[in-house]
């Protein structure tokens, strides 16, 4: 096997936390069976919004196209099994904003019949790098990480760009989520396997497959897969256990110590960061032709009576894999997608697992923090901060509403990693102020652009207007003048005309 | 010492003579203050403020014949950031209103073209003695389209 190597650059601040991992690691991931009903909100990633291409009462194969965006900036979405549209409506998902979206609901009829695709592709070295990316982007592939950003308009984005280096993101650095871990375990072939497609279609040499020191198991698997493979193209590379080294400008810093500037993506500091997990579903699309409609999730936390990663198809609600897992322990109290520091909080079970479910949490209550004190101004969270922000700095100008003052500080580069929350000794909820705040910046934004353009038109109108009377007033002229012109012998002549006539009528 | 306290007090009046003759005669551009106040208002041009347009109220509200707290569409934003750039007292807002948008029943729509003309932003479409309806994403809820319709087809939706 191939030993991982340690050469590491420096990230600020960051915390250890306690891992809660090894409740869900202790099982081999399972294959969740197809539920009955399976629910697909129409637009499951980041970018311009998807629209569905089928109808209602519609059958579908497994792997049919139901959904997709006209640009590349969006990702299809894929019929997860063979069955039949049932509706097409709002149903409750887990996301930052609003509560329900529209979602394409399918009824399975158990025979998960796959769509037949068309001869087998050619072997995906002999294709050149942009129908590779015109493939992955059918695949309706999108980060697996969370983010859910579509991986082809990433991937086109950094082409542009000078990379030198392609970073696999191992580094499942939040507590709870283990799904990552897992998926390198278990499938750590394909993991590489993504990455060679992944370096073709970027045409780069230099991969780094990246993992946090905690996944000896992860590591090991890698590293023999990688020991058979002598590619020397691809290094193993372990990095200690600090959340949040996972973030995605945080491991570029931390694997190659250079910073992505502020405001930037890490194409700028030449890499590009792609989780494992993506890297395992463009290799199930490019080689086995399966487009993304599964994915590896924890189900976890003290309110789950046996928590475990499963391998459920996208669109499964949260209550069936919970039951599929032996359902809810008394303790149970709320319900987290995605993990303990980033996730979201929500009220109902019935939202689906989508792309971007890495995790799904039920936890007892927590104990409360305390009540909120004044900021002391003690700098714990600019200790911690990854980004190196002054969150004490940002809170009072959020408090204050100051739009100028929170840019100027880098309020946009916060990444929400919730770290200044667990330090604060006044147990004040700064991050979820700075989302708060982010949001009314973004609002602040959008207003002024919809002012300037109905300024536009205004001006627009306005000139439109002169220019019509201008135009008018030069006719009217002109009229007045061949009028004059003629004299008024031609007029007399013209009104006597007029008169003959209405008296023979 | 002499010498320092007379090098001094000519100064000071050399000084002193230049900037009263520089506000006085020079001219004091008041453009500049007029597109900066006019940059804070939300360019609904609803007129609701009584001057026929964003810009107009701007002139005014610089001009001192307006007060500050005549925009409805801007709320206390608005207000406030005009109070913080011209340095005047954040009164009350004399009227609020929420957002919306105007809709056009089009089933009722008789296509006289009446909304289309008063629409400050051109974001009604319709020609003569055919449908209208109004381009949402472009409409700044001015309501200046409902007043004009004979046959009052046209309705504010609240955005929300």
């Amino acid at each position: 096997m191939t030993a991982p190597t340690f050469d590491l650059g420096t990230l600020h601040g960051g915390l250890r936390l306690p891992a809660n991992k090894s409740s869900s690691t202790k099982m081999p991931i399972l294959d969740m069976p197809i539920p009955s009903q399976l629910v697909l909100p129409i637009t499951q990633h980041v970018g311009d919004p998807a629209h569905p291409v089928v109808g209602n009462g519609e059958r579908v194969l497994k792997g049919q196209l139901i959904a997709e965006s006209d640009t590349s900036l969006g990702a299809p979405v894929h019929a997860p099994t063979s069955g039949k549209v049932v509706a097409i409506e709002p149903w409750p998902v887990a996301r930052r904003y609003g509560n329900n979206a529209p979602c394409i609901i399918i009824e399975s009829d158990g025979e998960d019949r796959p769509i037949e695709r068309a001869e087998s592709a050619p072997d995906f070295t002999s294709l050149p790098p942009e129908a590779l990316l015109s493939q992955i982007l059918h695949g309706g592939i999108v980060g697996l990480g969370g983010a859910v950003f579509p991986t082809a308009q990433k991937l086109m984005q950094a082409r542009t760009c000078d990379l030198s280096y392609l970073i696999l993101n191992g580094v499942e650095c939040e507590p709870y989520i283990s799904c990552d871990d897992m998926l390198m375990r278990e499938r750590a072939a394909e993991v590489v396997s993504g990455a060679e497609i992944l370096m073709h279609a970027l045409q780069i040499d230099d991969c780094c497959i990246v993992v946090e020191s905690d996944k000896p198991e992860a590591l090991h698997a890698l590293g023999d897969v990688l020991g058979e493979l002598h590619d020397d193209r691809i290094v193993l590379k372990q990095v200690p256990t600090i959340y949040p080294s996972g973030g995605e400008d945080q491991l570029v810093q931390l694997v190659t110590n250079r910073e992505v500037p502020s405001g930037g993506l890490p194409s700028d500091a030449g890499c590009l960061v792609q989780n494992v997990g993506t890297a395992a579903a463009i290799h199930d699309w490019v080689i086995d032709h399966e487009p993304l409609i599964s994915r590896i999730t924890t189900i976890s936390g003290d309110g789950v009576a046996s928590p475990m990663n499963v391998r459920a198809r996208i669109g499964t609600t949260v209550a069936d894999a919970i039951n599929f897992v032996g359902g809810y322990t008394d303790r149970a109290e709320q319900l987290i997608i995605g993990g303990l520091m980033t996730g979201k909080s929500v009220t109902t079970d019935r939202v689906p697992l989508v792309k971007a479910s890495n995790c799904v949490l039920v936890l007892s209550e927590a104990p409360s923090p305390g009540p909120e004190l004044p900021c002391i101004q003690c700098g714990e969270c600019a200790t911690v901060c990854p980004v190196q922000l002054l969150p004490q700095q940002l809170f009072w100008y959020a408090c204050a509403d100051d739009e100028k003052k929170l840019r100027a500080y880098g309020l946009t580069d916060c990444i929400e990693c919730g770290c200044c929350d667990l330090v604060c000794p006044s147990h004040i909820p700064l991050t979820s102020d700075f989302r708060m705040a982010k949001g009314r910046i973004r609002e602040l934004a959008d207003e002024k652009a919809r002012a300037a353009r109905a300024r536009k038109r205004f001006e627009a109108r306005n000139d439109r207007l002169e220019r019509e009377q201008t135009t008018r007033d030069a006719e009217l002229a002109l009229q007045k003048q061949s009028a004059k012109q003629a004299g008024p012998a031609a007029i007399a002549e013209i009104l006597k005309r007029k008169r003959q006539r209405s008296e023979n009528e | 010492m002499w010498t320092a306290i007379l090098t001094i007090s000519a100064i000071a009046l050399i000084a002193g003579v230049a900037l009263s003759f520089a506000a006085r005669k020079l001219p004091y551009n008041e453009g500049d203050l007029v597109e900066r106040v006019n940059e804070l208002l939300p360019q609904t041009q609803c007129a609701q403020c009584g001057f026929p347009g964003c810009r107009p109220y701007a002139a005014a509200v610089v001009d001192g014949t307006a007060a500050i707290n005549l925009c409805p569409p801007g709320g206390e934003d608005t207000l406030r950031r005009l109070a913080e750039l011209l340095g005047r007292e954040a009164i009350p807002l004399a009227k609020t209103t929420a957002p919306a948008v105007a809709i056009i029943d089009e089933s009722l729509c008789i296509g006289c073209t009446h909304c289309r003309n008063a629409c400050p932003v051109d974001a009604i479409v319709g020609a003569h003695q055919f449908m209208h309806t109004i381009i949402a994403s472009e409409c700044t809820g001015c309501e200046l389209c409902v007043a004009p319709c004979p046959v009052d087809c046209i309705s504010m939706r609240p955005l929300t």
